[in-house]
């Protein structure tokens, strides 16, 4: 199974910034599914799920971008109240931190993506507990 | 290899006697024919024939950068104008420039104290310079051309910037030693870098003479790992004819001045005393074999020591430490002072971080440091990047024991200057 891997892009904080990464990711034929960005005040990261990972990386290297490759995981659980009270119980049971969490519901499929220093760690706890995790496939197929 | 052997090897002690002999010589001669040093030398009572051992040179009045500038255009000048060959300025970047002349003789003999530098290195007529310093009213390019003319070497005066063309010319000429500033020397690794030219492989080049800018120990292995080279410290003032006054040989371990045509002494800058060998304080020059426009105790402002230990080369000419700044420089940041290479030589170890940096003062005395990541360094995670501003904030804490605040910014985002990079923006209201 190929697992999720979203593109991160190291930003100053100025305007157009955003503009000049998502112009260039057009410019390429580059379909985004997803986008978040951390915001650290001076700089931050813009992450983008997208349909041609290799590719929009090469792209935005050659244009000059200073950018980088970051596996996530992509739990499913129920659209209901308490599900990600479940995954994040789980992980803190196993001592697992989190860096960065963020999710959507997408007809009525609620979508965690999950980053951790460690990763392996937090797969194998989830597994365990039969959290279904999608593949990058799954997840561009969405 | 020596390119005046009898020179760069003569005895400490006929060295001595010859600078004395050429230091009354040139006072002799300042004293007779240039009125600003007739008024100072009789302010102080001093005379050529007073100099008796070279300790006397104490006696002689300095002469600073404000005194060139007063002076300015020709009221240093030691020669009828019809006798000078060459003008050059200052890259001074404040007030009025300083005028620097040259005669015939002068261009010949700054071309030879380059020779001896280059065959200093192992330089021979094989070997091809390409040039990247500033053509112009700089000493840096023009200097370093006719003395690697001299050694037989093929000349590219590349001038700095252009960097498709200069990588071309490289190619195309198998460019084997390059002359240019600390700045472009990175600013040029990293766009082979971008562009996937891995020097070692597909370049011939073998050496880098650096100079004009003081820089760190960090920055030459910078360079020397991007360009596979080995990278020669060079310094130079062109009020003392520019590039070649020292210069490193094969050991890499301090820079050999020119004695024989330069007399150094190293001073404390607050109180102008002499300071002994080994010693860091400010480098005061009188050049002794200038004709068209000698300088007496000129104080360069720059920071070094003198290494007075002999060096395995065979040269018996004294080696001067890495410039550790200029006097100039230094800054003070709530009453703490530093200079601005201590910051470089801490970014510069960090290897996470990529090589232009700049320093901010504003406010009443905040201190930002601005510096580029390595784009290597970038794995998208940002709790990496905060822990990374994190160490740097705290290395240079414990180098000028200030705490800066650091902002990591997108490689190749801060500007390159072409000529001498400008790394400190003091923008206080104090």
């Amino acid at each position: 199974m190929k697992p999720v891997q979203l593109l991160a892009v190291f930003a100053e904080n100025k305007p157009e910034q955003l503009a000049r990464v998502t112009r260039e990711l057009a410019d390429a034929g580059v379909n985004i599914h997803w986008v978040g960005i951390a915001d650290m005040q001076k700089f931050g990261v813009i992450r983008f799920l997208v349909d041609k990972c290799d590719l929009a990386y090469q792209w935005l290297k050659q244009h000059g971008f200073t950018v980088s490759r970051v596996e996530v995981l992509a739990a499913e659980v129920e659209d209901r109240p308490g599900a990600l009270h479940a995954v994040a119980s789980i992980l803190a049971r196993k001592g697992i931190s989190l860096n960065n969490v963020s999710g959507f519901v997408f007809n009525h499929r609620a979508i965690l993506l999950l980053e951790a220093a460690d990763l392996a760690a937090a797969r194998a706890a989830l597994t365990e507990h039969d959290i279904h995790l999608l593949s990058e496939d799954e997840m561009l197929g969405l | 290899m020596y390119w005046e052997p009898e020179i760069e090897t003569l005895s400490p002690d006929k060295l001595r006697d010859l600078q004395l002999e050429r230091l009354r010589a040139t006072v002799a001669r300042v004293a007779a024919r240039v009125p600003f040093y007739q008024r100072k030398l009789a302010e102080h009572g001093i005379a050529a024939a007073d100099l008796r051992t070279l300790a006397d040179v104490r006696r002689l009045p300095f002469t600073t950068s404000s005194d060139l500038r007063d002076n300015y255009p020709e009221g240093l000048l030691c020669v009828p104008r019809s006798e000078v060959t060459r003008l050059h300025t200052s890259s001074g970047t404040t007030g009025k420039p300083k005028a620097l002349f040259f005669s015939r003789r002068d261009v010949d003999q700054a071309a030879s104290l380059i020779a001896r530098c280059l065959v200093m290195t192992g330089c021979t007529r094989e070997d091809v310079l390409q040039n990247m310093m500033t053509y112009g009213l700089f000493t840096g390019a023009l200097v370093m051309h006719y003395g690697a003319e001299k050694v037989g070497l093929l000349v590219i005066p590349a001038g700095p910037g252009n960097s498709e063309r200069q990588l071309l010319l490289m190619q195309d000429f198998r460019t084997t030693v390059i002359h240019a500033t600390p700045s472009y020397a990175l600013y040029f690794a990293d766009f082979l870098e971008k562009r996937g030219v891995d020097a070692r492989r597909d370049l011939a080049l073998r050496k880098a003479f650096i100079g004009a800018e003081a820089h760190s120990e960090e920055t030459r292995r910078k360079i020397e790992a991007a360009l596979g080279v080995e990278a020669y410290n060079s310094y130079g003032l062109s009020e003392m004819n520019g590039p070649g006054v020292a210069f490193e040989c094969e050991h890499k371990n301090g820079m050999h001045l020119w004695e024989d045509n330069y007399l150094l002494e190293i001073i404390d800058p607050q109180t102008g005393e002499p300071l002994p060998d080994g010693r860091r304080g400010e480098l005061v020059l009188t050049s002794l074999c200038r004709e068209a426009m000698p300088l007496v105790r000129y104080r360069t402002r720059d920071i070094t020591a003198v290494i007075p230990e002999p060096c395995p080369c065979g040269r018996t000419h004294r080696r001067l430490s890495r410039i550790t700044g200029r006097s100039d420089d230094m800054l003070i940041v709530r009453g703490v002072n530093f200079y601005p290479q201590q910051i470089e030589r801490v970014l510069m170890s960090i290897p996470e971080l990529g090589r232009n940096y700049q320093i901010h003062l504003s406010g009443l005395d905040d201190m930002t440091v601005k510096v580029e990541l390595s784009p290597a360094s970038f794995d998208g995670r940002v709790e990496n990047l905060v822990r990374l501003e994190d160490r740097v904030v705290e290395k240079l804490r414990a180098e000028i024991l200030i705490k800066p605040k650091v902002e990591l910014t997108a490689p190749g985002s801060l500007p390159v200057s072409e000529g001498k990079a400008r790394r400190v923006f003091d923008e206080r209201v104090l």
